[in-house]
This record gives structure tokens, C-alpha cells and sequence, in this order.
């Protein structure tokens, strides 16, 4: 899932310091998953804007919806109307969500309360782990399902560089070395040969924004004349 | 001739290459790079001069290496993997053979997070393997990276890095393995304190028939005070300093640390001497340039050999 952190109340605070009322829209997945950007978490920050926005005799308004996705145009017509009564949008969800809601409203403006961090996973319940850089090019078959991109701090394909430390990495001894446990569990499985090949520079293409179309349904879309 | 450098020369004629290391000034002072260019004229075949090393910011290597040609010094450049895309990177190396230089070794480079600039964007977009396969395609094949045709392919012999040391053991004869097959000519390894592990890398690397194909130059790091080999034992990654090594420092007269520290140095380069499949060694006198001539004459390489 997409992981994101909420950003610090005075950063908010400092975005919408010049309206007065405000609709915060969270995101009933990923963001609320990853305890950042849910309905509980939209409840938390508009108390936090209304008390601290109080206290220094300047009141906000605050209205809370929490649509599905918001990075599904589906999710986002809930909002139809009801934005009209607001002079500005905190959205909680990810990079993606934020986006997809400013275009369909851009009449107004748009804020961000979460910085959205990594694509990753959850290890216990409040603890995440980056697992992703959407390169596009995935070598997880070569690395034995550890990705190098990743879990390298220098995102190096043909194995370890001289910082590796008893199988920690040079940044930071609490960090595995990717490449250790990339060696060590090809070793396990009996196919180490994968790494001795050498692996040619990296595709990084995923610098442009990317489209993609599955297949099946470029017929579809090229009918409804969108692409 | 792949280059026609002197290092090059040096190691074809089956001598006992001797290699030291220049760290350029944070700054545009050009006096401080001839300064300790000065001791290392005449004492070494080349000289590595290195590539924002530890990731603070420094005069840049390719400036640093025409500033030790004009002072009579061979330049090995250093290039890192974290600053620069392939395309930053082929650049360069077209500059550095036009304007003469000669050797280059190609590192992945320290962690970006280590340096003055922890902010900054590792860059890593090749890794020293990559690297190391651009500069001979381009060499020998006179083409980028991308498969365009240069006008004029540089003339380089290609180094790369080694560390014999760091876990998995078992991965690290096979990572030089994968640095040749890239087509590097000659690897300088990590500083060498456990002689013990380096003469084990080393019979692997013959038993393998590497060292018919790669020139290994040892690292050796003469230590200056008990506190340097603490620190190089507890806080520098992939280095191995066995507590041989400490206490063999701590048995002697305060005053006469430094100099065990060489006594210990001068000790591994006379082993390595005679080592089967070792063809020289990398002198990295830290911030100690000035040593070097009598680290050199205590070691017995010199003089150096011209050819």
C-alpha cells in the first residue's frame, strides 16, 4: 500500500491561514490503513485546526467527508455540491488522491496534510516498511524477492558495495544490507548463479510520468474516444 | 596498450607496482593540491586522486588530476556512482582522456548521507560494475552506453575497488569476478589489516584464474595513533582491524605508535611482494602524504622503475 505521514499541525495551519472555512477529505484506503489520512485521522486534525485556530481569536469552520478513494473520479462525485460551501480543500490521502481531487475541483484550492512517504508495508500494527520504487523494471526474480532498488541504500544491481557490515548497511547498522540477504536467501534456494551474471544498467524510464493502458481495454477506451 | 599509461607500462612489465592517493582541498586552492603532490613525485607510478570522498564536497577529481600532471604526478581518477547519471559521467570521461588522463577507477562511492550534504539526491543511476563496463565499451568499442559512436574513444586503464573483507566472504571473489568480466584491468582492494582473510581472498582469486586477467593492488593503511585503529575497528564499514593490530600498537612506546604503524605497513608490502597474485600496492597515507617517501624507502620499492 501507499504509505503516508500526516504533516506537522503548523505546516496545515500555516496552508489555510487565510480561510475560514474548510472541508478536510480523508481516503478510506491506503492513507487509512496506514493510520495517516482516515475518518479517525480527518476528526483528529480538524479539532486540532479549530482549537489552535480559536485560541488565537481567528475560528475555523470545518466540515469532514471521507470518500472511498480518492483516486477513483467514482469515489470523488460524492463531493458534488458539497464542496460549493467551502472556501478551500485539506485532502488527506496520498500524492495521487490530492491530485485527482484538485483537478476535479479546481475551482478551489486544494492542500495537502500528509506527506505521502513509500509504497510499503505494514509490520505491526502503526509500523511501516518501504518495499517499492516503482522503477517499472522489476528484477525481483533475479534477487530472490528483495529488491535492490529499495532495500540497497544505493540502489546498486550487482551486489554489495564495500560498505556492507556483517550484514548491515554502511548508513546504519540497524539497516540490512540488501545484498547480504539477497545472498543469503538465493544461497537457501540453491541459485546463486542468478547474481554472478552481471546485470546491465537500469531502465529508469519512471522519471516521465507514465500511463498505462492493460490490455483488453485499450479497445474500450479508444470507443468512448478518451485515448 | 590499453591506455599507455604508466601504471599501465608498469604492471605489463611484471613490476611491483606502488600506487598512493591525493585527497583535493574543499576549496579552489591549487597550492594545497602541490603540496602534497610534492612528496608522492617520483615516489609512486600513480596517484588516486579521489572523488568528493566521503561524501563532502571537494575540488573536483579531473581538476585535481591535471593540477598533479602539471606537477609531474600520474593521476588516477576516481569517479563515484552517487553524483552523477551516465550521461554526466560519459562526459567526463571523455574530458579527462582528452586532457591526458590516463587511469581511472570507478567506485560506487560513500553514502551521500555520511557527507555535507545528507540532503542531497543520491544520484546511483549506474552502479561501479556499470561503470566500469561503460568506460570499456567506450574504449573498446568506441560507444556510449547507448550504442551511439564516439568521435575519439578515451584512452583509459580501467580500475576498479575490492574489498576482501566484507560478509559474505564466499560473494566477494565472485563480485571481482563480475568487475572482470565488466572488463576492469586492475582493482585496488580496501585498507588490509587481516592479512589472514586477504591471503584467503587472494588464493581464490588465482584458484579462479582472475589474477591472469586483473592486476590486484593491496590496500595498505600505515596506522598513526591507537585511535585511528580503534575507529577504523568500531565505526569505518567493510573494514576489518583485528584487535593483532591494536594491541601490537598499544605494546609500544607512546612517542613511537606512528612509527610501529609503519613498521606494520612496510611488513605487509614485503609479504605482498612475494604474494602470488598480488601485482602491487595502493598506498593510502591519509592526510599523510608527506610519509610517503619514507614509507617507500622503508619498503624497499624504490626506486621506481621507469619505462
Amino acid at each position: 500500500m501507499i504509505v503516508a505521514e500526516r504533516k506537522p499541525i503548523e505546516e496545515i495551519r500555516a496552508m489555510v491561514k487565510d480561510f475560514k472555512k474548510v472541508l478536510t477529505v480523508g481516503c478510506g484506503t491506503c492513507v487509512a490503513v496506514c493510520l495517516a489520512g482516515g475518518e479517525k485521522e480527518v476528526g483528529v486534525l480538524n479539532s486540532e485546526l479549530k482549537i489552535a485556530r480559536r485560541m488565537e481569536g481567528d475560528p475555523i469552520e470545518t466540515g469532514a467527508m471521507t470518500v472511498e478513494r480518492q483516486c477513483d473520479m467514482e469515489f470523488l462525485e460524492e463531493l458534488d455540491g458539497v464542496v460549493d460551501e467551502y472556501d478551500a480543500l485539506i485532502s488527506m490521502a496520498c500524492g495521487a488522491g490530492i491530485q485527482f481531487l484538485a483537478e476535479r475541483f479546481p475551482e478551489i484550492p486544494v492542500f495537502p496534510a500528509v506527506n505521502t512517504s513509500f509504497i510499503g508495508v505494514n509490520r505491526e500494527v502503526g509500523w511501516y516498511e518501504e518495499k517499492c520504487r516503482a522503477c517499472g523494471t522489476c528484477v525481483l526474480g533475479m534477487t530472490a524477492g528483495i529488491c535492490p532498488v529499495t532495500m540497497c541504500a544505493k540502489g546498486l544491481f550487482n551486489g554489495p558495495c564495500g560498505g556492507t557490515n556483517k550484514g548491515s548497511c554502511e548508513i546504519n547498522s540497524d539497516q540490512p544490507c540488501a545484498w547480504y540477504k539477497i545472498h543469503e536467501r538465493l544461497a537457501k534456494q540453491n541459485r546463486l548463479a542468478n547474481i554472478l551474471e552481471i546485470c546491465p544498467a537500469n531502465d529508469w524510464r519512471n522519471q516521465t510520468p507514465r500511463t498505462i493502458v492493460q490490455p483488453g481495454y485499450q479497445e474500450r477506451l479508444t470507443a468512448l474516444g478518451i485515448k | 596498450m590499453k591506455s599507455g599509461s604508466n601504471l599501465e607500462k608498469i604492471l605489463r612489465a611484471g613490476h611491483f607496482a606502488f600506487t598512493g592517493e591525493l585527497g583535493p582541498p574543499r576549496g579552489s586552492n591549487v597550492e594545497a593540491v602541490r603540496e602534497k603532490a610534492k612528496p608522492l613525485v617520483g615516489n609512486v607510478d600513480a596517484v588516486n586522486i579521489t572523488d568528493n570522498q566521503t561524501a563532502m564536497v571537494r575540488m573536483s577529481s579531473w581538476a585535481a588530476s591535471l593540477i598533479a600532471i602539471e606537477e609531474g604526478l600520474e593521476p588516477n581518477y576516481q569517479m563515484v556512482c552517487r553524483d552523477r547519471n551516465r550521461l554526466a559521467m560519459q562526459a567526463d570521461i571523455l574530458g579527462a582522456s582528452a586532457l591526458g588522463i590516463r587511469n581511472m577507477l570507478c567506485l560506487s562511492g560513500d553514502h551521500q548521507q555520511f557527507g555535507d550534504h545528507p540532503q542531497s539526491k543520491g544520484v546511483f543511476d549506474i552502479d561501479s560494475t556499470q561503470l566500469i563496463g561503460t568506460v570499456k565499451k567506450m574504449r573498446d568499442e568506441a560507444k556510449f552506453l547507448g550504442g551511439a559512436d564516439i568521435d575519439g574513444p578515451p584512452k583509459l586503464f580501467i580500475g576498479g575497488a575490492a574489498n576482501p573483507f566484507a560478509e559474505p566472504h564466499e560473494w566477494r571473489v565472485h563480485r571481482l569476478a563480475k568487475k572482470v568480466a565488466a572488463g576492469v584491468d586492475f582493482v585496488q582492494t580496501q585498507c588490509i589489516f587481516n592479512m589472514e582473510r586477504m591471503r584467503t581472498w587472494v588464493k581464490e582469486a588465482v584458484d579462479m584464474g582472475l589474477t591472469e586477467k586483473v592486476y590486484i593492488l593491496a590496500g595498505v593503511t600505515p596506522m598513526k595513533s591507537i585511535g585511528m585503529a580503534r575507529y577504523m575497528q568500531l565505526k569505518v564499514p567493510g573494514m576489518d582491524v583485528p584487535n593483532e593490530i591494536i594491541k601490537r600498537l598499544q605494546g609500544v612506546d607512546k612517542k613511537k605508535v606512528a612509527d610501529e604503524g609503519i613498521k606494520i605497513a612496510c611488513e605487509q608490502i614485503e609479504e605482498f611482494k612475494e604474494m602470488k597474485g598480488v601485482a602491487g600496492v595502493h598506498l593510502m597515507a591519509i592526510e599523510w602524504e608527506h610519509k610517503v617517501p619514507e614509507i617507500a624507502e622503508r619498503a624497499n620499492v624504490l626506486p621506481r622503475p621507469v619505462v
